[in-house]
């Protein structure tokens, strides 16, 4: 007899009356579930504080939105198996908002590079543009190499970088 | 019903599912000559501009971290709502600010929960107190259950969670109200309630419901 038949075979077997082990597994069950509840709500909870977190310092690079989200029919009591989703897709939302924030870092740190050597070195960053929201600083403008004196700077090679606010 | 807020009732699978979830309410009584469509008093006029005065972008973007907002936004992923689509209350109200320029005046009653809630962070909702019968409380949803008494009222389906009275769901907890339900401007009679979730202190909810009753009393 195989051993997934020999499972069968024995649940079919029971007797009327449930046995010890039986009575103890029911009561053990909901507990069981109910703990399991907990911890999942728990993880939720650390999770929505982390996102809200990340989404709140990196504000407005970071969109809170998450385009892969489920719109459940309104507010209900979730089963188990829809409060491990809520958790895997918030889990996941974390992770992506992480590597947004890890790759919005590595632009602004590029950018900050750039613009240090923009400064040194004008001449070699001829009408090159650094928006200062890549810098991390979060205000409108742009620092930009340009010809001082205009045609003239731009024939005898006298470059500067100017910030242009761009502000409306 | 009371003038003094009212701890609700709450279904047993609720409150073991969502321990530290409740409702509280508190009736009031309107002078017969104020109307609650009409346009605010000065004294709430000025305390809507200075909320908004208050509620800047930098606190904007910040509110989702703050306990009382934070207790929110968890619970409604707890019970399957994203807040970043169906907002809290009081992330709407503030981005609601942010789009408007200013926390805009629209009439007596909203505008006396609009501050509650800004005040406190825990929301409000008014009912017609002629409409409801008997105690407030939050359960699931049954099988073919209107929103409502009217028979035009959306079916719900089964196991959506809902604040109730001893007849029918009134209102989809943190959602629409049912149909016929809402404060008229000749309603006599309100029924107000806010919804604790764990994480918000009863002593908020309690004193959203004594400011709304104080603003529309004309006590505050």
């Amino acid at each position: 007899m195989a051993h997934t038949e020999q499972l069968v075979v024995d649940r079919q077997g029971r007797g009327l009356w449930p046995s010890a082990s039986d009575a103890c597994f029911e009561q053990a069950r909901p507990t069981a579930d109910r703990a399991a509840r907990e911890a999942l709500k728990g993880q939720i909870a650390k999770l929505e504080r982390e996102l809200s977190g990340l989404v709140a310092h990196t504000f407005p690079h970071i969109s809170p939105h998450d385009q892969a989200g489920e719109l459940l029919s309104g507010p209900r009591l979730l089963s188990l198996g829809d409060l491990e989703r809520v958790r895997d897709r918030l889990a996941l939302r974390v992770g992506e908002v992480q590597g947004e924030v890890g790759e919005r870092a590595a632009l602004e740190r590029r950018s900050r590079e750039l613009l240090r050597r923009m400064k040194l070195e004008p001449g070699r960053y001829k009408c090159v543009r650094v928006p200062v929201a890549d810098l991390g600083d979060g205000h409108c403008g742009v620092w930009e190499v340009r010809p001082r004196l205009g045609l003239i700077g731009m024939l005898a090679g006298w470059w500067q970088v100017k910030l242009s606010s761009g502000c409306p | 019903m009371s003038e003094q807020p009212l701890r609700g009732w709450c279904e047993r699978e609720v409150q073991q599912e969502l321990p530290g979830l409740g409702l509280m309410s508190v009736t009031v009584e309107l002078d017969g000559s104020r109307s609650l469509t009409r346009a605010s008093p000065p004294a709430v006029r000025s305390r809507l501009r200075e909320l908004s005065n208050r509620w800047r972008g930098a606190r904007a973007v910040h509110v989702r971290q703050e306990p009382i907002p934070a207790a929110y936004r968890v619970f409604f992923r707890q019970i399957g709502l994203d807040p970043d689509i169906a907002r809290t209350p009081i992330e709407a109200a503030v981005l609601e600010r942010m789009i408007d320029g200013g926390f805009l005046s629209e009439g007596l009653l909203a505008d006396v929960l609009t501050i509650a809630l800004i005040d406190t962070a825990v929301p409000v909702w008014a009912l017609d107190a002629d409409q409801v019968n008997g105690p407030l409380g939050i359960r699931v949803s049954r099988a073919q259950e209107r929103l409502g008494r009217s028979a035009e009222g959306p079916g719900l389906g089964a196991g959506r969670l809902v604040v109730a009275d001893a007849e029918c769901p009134l209102a989809i907890l943190f959602g629409q109200l049912g149909p016929g339900h809402e404060p008229s401007s000749s309603t006599q009679r309100l029924t107000l309630f806010a919804v604790q979730v764990a994480g918000v202190p009863a002593l908020h909810a309690e004193e959203t419901l004594w400011a709304c009753r104080s603003a529309l009393v004309g006590e505050g």
